[in-house]
């Protein structure tokens, strides 16, 4: 029992007490939950500090859980998992905290499920076992189910069984794919398969290793979303209650990106590498695409939600341009949305729990109010259209400078979603904050409270600490992302990388 | 063929059957001799007998091997089947009680068939002789016949216990007309005979035998309402009294997975390896028919009955595997199957009420919010017939696919996977009446749970959960008694 098993197990044991406590002691249980996921995340700071760049995975457990086929109980962390991790178990007491007076029903059930979303979650991201990382996969997928069906808006029943449907039917392919592979190298160890492909012993024939891969990329590409297959994301997005649309946006469509990262590239490099193209074709119609649909939202919390598909983009785009930059900025990019998309959806949460509306056209002069709002909203805003200095700019210019080095045009292309971001955001800002406030939002509309700027510091201070820290981030990052693209690399680039030791050897 | 005197570790191979033929036999004396209605009481009996039979089961496994001139094997196999329809026939017969107290028909018969009818089907899954199994067949689908029409003013239950014999009938006929072909074409009804003969390449490619294996499969095919014979199920399920439907759902289908299986690969296995194409085409139709006719019903019981032919495809699919594994596979997925479906029909049969008024999907309305621990319970089921990782329906889905991809069915898996993910729509319904939309009407008078009902329910829960959080003990159990040598 290392510190990443406590951190994986301690929402686990937090959900099952809250199970067992008495409905009506609101309070408590509210108190009990944010202490499991404010524990929860001391402990992952553990990890952060105990991390050390080196061999490939840290705070490995590996215990067997099933005997025959063999199952195991295998996790572990790496640069690429260690800031998703604390992503979630950041994002979880932030969530439980949004949800103090928001959630005003059914709160045991609400609280439970959250702690069962943050341990499906946080398993996912360090499962080393592919059974293990399905088990997870999909026991994130019920909680999250719950709390947009029971505690959302007013379509959230459509929206709950859509975000269910879509994902299963990714999934499903997914673990077809898992146990053909098993079938084929006789383990579910990722590690194992991995040494078992270095030593030649897990070469695929091509359409084989196509159909693998599209198995596994078809269940990413749906939950990341790519586009065409983000129709759930506006519903889902938009119908679930303020911490279910961080949770969503900020991590669980980080589970796409970490899958595609973690198992597509290195497991099937031919076959990503074939895919590439039109990979990064549908990253960027998704980009430009996702950013006119948010142009023209007048609901805020379905544009915030077509950011994502924007913003999903650039990840998937500097993934599959195969350079270290290009996925450097994608992982980067990916907590970056994290962060300031979640801040997002709770200030757009923060409004819709004054006024109870989403619709821009029935704001306008919050500023006058609510100036503290206001401002956290504008750093929140410019964090998310790219201003240097904060912290999306460094994941997109990390994207494009990667995209530009394989192929100039769709780093030009890439970068009109920058400029559209910076439309959408602003335009969105000046209509709801600037100009003359009507008597509507004098009358409800009221500045941050205590508890509303806990929950919101943090997330603006790591939007600066990302925007000009980077280096404390990215190493980690980097040395993963080496070892996952010299696999990817493995089998196609042979001849292009013993041309250039060639090279240097002339004089 | 030694001496035609069972010897006692003879009796002990068929002590569950003997046990429980002789409980279903006391339990009608003891009403006819009394007089009295003390329906409670003989539950407690039949409960205590099937809990013997339980342990019966595990001691004649401890003493494996052939009774009664090689009639009876009595395996891990048998074991295993004799374990599952047992925990079925305890699970059902616990919440029996107050149903049919409320129906004002609880009576000593309907206790007595239940103990015939799993006498049944335990000889059913330990049988090693044709015509052994056919009476075993016929002991435990008579009294399900009855059974389905045990409440005889309802018009519904009438329905259904005729449209069940008439067609159920006919299926046995087929399957007897099978075994005389198959005697004729190997002249022995043992299963370890016909394997002897069908060796040989000649019998084995004598017509007779290919129409004997049809019509043992169109039988076999009835039961466990594979398409395409799965037309009675619906209907069935819908007109008899819900802990019928449960106890129908389970057993009979389980023991005749366990007949098909053991006459498939053993007896007939030299020949039936030409036959996956039959086999996979009615995996497929099974799973298609079941899942797409679940999404259309209003009716929770038509649903579940939906939803049972269509487990029935997945369990097809691993007897299209056609290999030892495909058989663990098939076993596990049962044993699995039959705690969640018998806890989702608890949920139901607790839910209807007198007349059984509430059997729509829409009358669970904000069951969550009145009941929540049994809306909690029967989430429970459904995620695991979903197949929701860390319930038995998840390793069962996957053992099974596991199976058929090892033997190289690999569109059968794709297509049995993504029916999967159609199938979550109709159980996610349920779920959402229950926790998405407030309180109805339905739910307002509902009284929790009396303790036999919450026993079965959490008993269930137990074991779905069990299989799948810890499934090895089972799953090797399994993988050894698959390999059915006879």
């Amino acid at each position: 029992m290392n510190l990443l098993d406590a951190v994986l197990f301690l929402p686990l044991a937090g959900f099952l007490i809250v199970l067992l406590l008495p409905r009506e002691r609101e309070e408590a249980l509210r108190r009990l939950a944010l202490g499991f996921a404010a524990a929860t995340f001391l402990l992952s700071l553990g990890l952060a500090t105990g991390y050390r760049a080196g061999g490939q995975f840290a705070f490995v457990t590996d215990l067997p859980w099933i005997r025959s086929p063999q199952i195991r109980y295998h996790v572990g962390l790496d640069g690429l998992s260690l800031w998703l991790v604390l992503l979630t178990t950041l994002l979880t007491p932030i969530g439980i905290l949004v949800s103090w007076r928001y959630i005003s029903k059914r709160v045991k059930e609400f609280y439970a499920l959250f702690l069962l979303l943050e341990f499906g979650l946080i398993g996912v991201f360090v499962a080393l076992d592919l059974i293990l990382f399905y088990v997870f996969w999909e026991v994130s997928l019920v909680p999250m189910y719950f709390l947009i069906g029971v505690w959302g808006h007013e379509r959230r029943i459509y929206a709950a069984v859509k975000f269910f449907l879509f994902t299963m039917a990714g999934s499903v392919l997914m673990l077809a794919a898992i146990i053909y592979l098993y079938t084929y190298a006789g383990t579910f160890d990722y590690v194992e398969l991995l040494r078992l492909q270095a030593a030649g012993n897990l070469a695929f024939r091509r359409t084989e290793g196509l159909l693998l891969f599209l198995g596994f990329f078809l269940a990413f590409a749906i939950k990341v979303p790519l586009f065409p297959l983000h129709t759930w994301l506006p519903d889902a997005h938009v119908e679930a209650p303020t911490a279910g649309s961080v949770m969503l946006a900020s991590v669980m469509l980080k589970m796409g990106c970490y899958g595609l990262l973690r198992f597509c590239l290195p497991l099937f490099p031919q076959a990503s590498r074939d895919c590439a193209p039109w990979i990064v074709a549908l990253a960027i119609a998704g980009i430009i695409y996702g950013a006119l649909v948010a142009l023209v939202q007048p609901n805020m919390k379905k544009l915030v939600a077509y950011t994502s598909v924007s913003h999903l983009g650039f990840v998937v785009l500097g993934i599959f341009t195969f350079s270290p930059l290009g996925a450097d900025g994608a992982v980067y990019q990916m907590i970056n949305h994290g962060i300031s998309t979640g801040a997002l959806f709770i200030l757009v949460g923060y409004l819709y729990e004054r006024k109870h509306s989403l619709e821009i056209a029935d704001y306008g002069g919050v500023a006058t109010p609510a100036p503290n709002l206001a401002t956290v909203f504008m750093i929140t805003a410019l964090a998310s259209a790219g201003l240097p200095t904060l912290n999306n700019f460094v994941g997109e210019y990390l994207v494009l400078q990667g995209a530009a080095q394989v192929n100039f045009r769709w780093a030009v292309l890439a970068a009109t979603g920058v400029i559209l971001a910076a439309a959408y955001m602003l335009w969105l800002y000046q209509r709801v904050f600037f100009g003359p406030a009507p008597d509507a939002v004098r009358a409800h509309v009221y500045d941050l409270t205590r508890r509303e700027w806990t929950a919101m510091l943090p997330l603006v201070a790591l939007m600066v600490w990302l925007g000009v820290g980077s280096e404390t981030f990215l190493p980690a990052i980097r040395q993963t992302n080496a070892w996952i693209l010299e696999r990817s690399r493995a089998t196609t680039e042979i001849r292009v990388e013993l041309r250039v030791p060639l090279q240097e050897v002339r004089p | 063929m030694t001496s035609f005197i069972p010897s006692g570790v003879e009796l002990l191979r068929l002590l569950p059957e003997i046990l429980l033929v002789l409980a279903g036999t006391v339990v009608l004396v003891l009403e006819g001799v009394t007089g009295a209605r003390r329906g409670r009481e003989l539950g407690y009996l039949t409960l205590a007998t099937l809990l013997a039979a339980l342990a019966a089961a595990i001691a004649a496994y401890r003493q494996p091997g052939p009774a009664f001139s090689g009639l009876i094997a009595s395996d891990g196999f048998a074991a295993f089947f004799r374990v599952v329809v047992i925990a079925a026939a305890i699970l059902v017969t616990l919440f029996s009680g107050p149903y049919l107290r409320r129906e004002g028909a609880e009576r000593g018969e309907y206790y007595a068939l239940l103990l015939y009818s799993a006498a049944g089907q335990c000889l059913m899954a330990s049988a090693a002789e044709l015509i052994v199994l056919f009476i075993a067949l016929e002991i435990s689908s008579i009294a399900s016949y009855v059974l389905a029409g045990y409440l005889r003013a309802d018009r519904r239950a009438n329905e259904a216990a005729v449209k069940y014999f008439l067609l159920g009938s006919f299926a046995s006929a087929f399957l007897l007309y099978g075994i005389a072909l198959l005697y004729g074409a190997a002249g022995s009804t043992w299963l370890a005979e016909i394997r002897a003969v069908l060796r040989t390449p000649a019998a084995a490619s004598d017509s007779l035998v290919g129409t004997a294996a049809a019509l043992i499969f169109v039988g076999f095919a009835f039961k466990v309402s594979a398409a395409p014979f799965q037309i009675w199920a619906p209907d069935v399920y819908q007109g008899a009294p819900a802990p019928v439907a449960a106890f129908l759902s389970a057993g009979p289908k389980a023991a005749a997975f366990a007949g098909l299986l053991r006459v498939f690969m053993s007896g007939l296995e030299p020949v039936t390896a030409n036959w996956e194409g039959i086999v996979w085409v009615s995996a497929l139709a099974t799973m298609v028919i079941g899942n797409f006719a679940a999404l259309l019903q209003s009716n929770i019981k038509r649903l579940l009955a939906y939803s049972s032919i269509a487990h029935a495809g997945y369990v097809m699919v691993a007897v299209a595997a056609h290999s030892s594994v495909g058989t663990a596979a098939a076993m596990f997925y049962l044993a699995a199957y039959v705690f969640m479906n018998v806890g989702a029909f608890a949920v139901v049969s607790y839910f209807a009420r007198q007349g059984e008024r509430y059997v729509q999907v829409e009358d669970l309305t904000g069951l969550a919010w009145r009941q929540p621990t049994v809306a909690a319970l029967l989430s429970v089921f459904l995620l695991s017939l979903i197949g929701v990782p860390l319930t038995g329906g998840f390793f069962g889905k996957f053992y099974v696919f596991k199976a058929a991809l090892e033997a190289g069915l690999v569109w059968l898996t794709v297509l049995g996977l993504l029916n999967s993910a159609v199938a979550a729509y109709y159980y996610l319904r349920i779920l959402v009446v229950m926790y998405m939309r407030e309180p109805a009407e339905a739910t307002a008078e509902l009284r929790a749970p009396t303790g036999p009902v919450k026993a079965a329910l959490w008993a269930s829960a137990f074991g779905t959960l069990f299989l799948g959080i810890f499934p090895s003990a089972v799953l090797e159990f399994a993988t050894n008694a698959a390999a059915l040598k006879p």
